[in-house]
């Protein structure tokens, strides 16, 4: 005899289980953990760079280095200052998920860190469907993506805590419509907190790192 | 692309499900599946023919139940549903809305058989 069962559960439930057991340990290790998203090139590893040569002297900084393939940006944040870095190949698939960022975590000793941040693979489309338990997403967007962005990945622009919009020093030369950007971005995530900076010229940086640091509990 | 995690979390809550409900076999999947929400459909079932091999569910055949994105304008709590993807309401013109629906992927629902050759 055939019967229908019905179920109603989320599809990602088994992730986001392990994304809120992921959040409970760093929260209990006094950590603030930001989960960078962005497109390959616009900026992650520069923004990292950045981030700890303002920071590194005033926090610890982990950093959680999400690849397809090599430890290059792993190598990078550790050259930069930070404490820890750890490198995740995915091996292939698109994005970090909770149980990825749980094989970092079980190499990291969290209590002594204050700052944790996780690099996620640079895509625009996946990464948004998977919690890793952060306390903050942040999408890094730049300006030579084109202004058109926010409009192609709504999944994207709409989950994130937080904006930079990088590489703002290319804005002379290219069409970059920062209201057009801006009006889809006010759209999708209203009132979001956004911070136009630049890695090469350093401006904006400032205002980026103090609400990181303003987030970390001391 | 992540679609064989996907296919993998379904395969495991509907082993789970039809294990709880004595179920010799699978033979349907009933999946929602948000106009908003990034993932896709059909290769799905290219996935599942794949790896639900060996178990009851093997063969079960996917349904995919589309659920059209429904928005709500914050500033005249106008509902509307975002054409090519214009998040401008068609009623006052304020960008800025409430998500009401579009962003489900969830397992509605399966169809097992309880007893062998049934």
């Amino acid at each position: 005899m055939t019967q229908r069962i019905p179920i109603v559960e989320n599809i990602l439930s088994a992730n986001d289980r392990l994304a809120e057991e992921n959040r409970a340990r760093i929260e209990s290790a006094g950590v603030f953990s930001v989960n960078l998203m962005a497109s390959p090139g616009a900026g992650k590893t520069s923004i990292i760079e950045q981030t700890l040569s303002r920071l590194a002297d005033k926090l610890r900084v982990a950093v959680v280095d999400g690849d397809i393939a090599t430890s290059l940006d792993a190598d990078r944040a550790a050259a930069a200052g930070a404490q820890a870095s750890i490198q995740i190949n995915t091996g292939g698939e698109c994005h970090l998920d909770a149980v990825m960022l749980q094989g970092a975590l079980n190499q990291l000793d969290l209590s002594k860190f204050d700052l944790l941040i996780v690099e996620n693979v640079g895509n625009l489309v996946c990464p948004a469907d998977f919690r890793l338990g952060t306390h903050k997403s942040v999408l890094i967007a730049s300006t030579p993506e084109g202004d058109d962005k926010p409009y192609k990945y709504p999944g994207m622009y709409r989950g994130v805590d937080a904006l930079v919009v990088n590489k703002i020093d290319l804005l002379p030369y290219l069409d970059f419509k920062m209201d057009y950007f801006q009006r889809g971005v006010e759209a999708l995530n209203p009132g979001v907190v956004t911070f136009p900076v630049s890695c090469r010229t350093g401006e904006g940086l400032d205002a980026w790192t103090n609400w990181l640091a303003q987030n970390v509990k001391r | 692309m992540h679609e064989l995690a996907v296919t993998q979390s379904v395969l495991d809550i509907v082993l789970r499900h039809a294990k709880d409900a004595g179920a010799k076999r699978v033979t349907d999947i009933h999946i929602a599946i948000g106009e908003l929400s990034t993932n896709v459909d059909d290769s799905v079932q290219f996935y599942w023919d794949i790896i639900a091999k060996g178990t009851i569910a093997e063969g079960a055949k996917l349904h995919f139940r589309r659920v059209p994105a429904e928005l709500q304008c914050m500033a005249c709590f106008e509902k509307y549903h975002p054409d090519d993807g214009e998040l401008v309401c068609p009623k006052c013109g304020s960008v800025g809305a409430k998500i009401i629906a579009g962003e489900e992927f969830s397992l509605e629902a399966i169809d097992v058989e309880d007893q062998e050759n049934s």
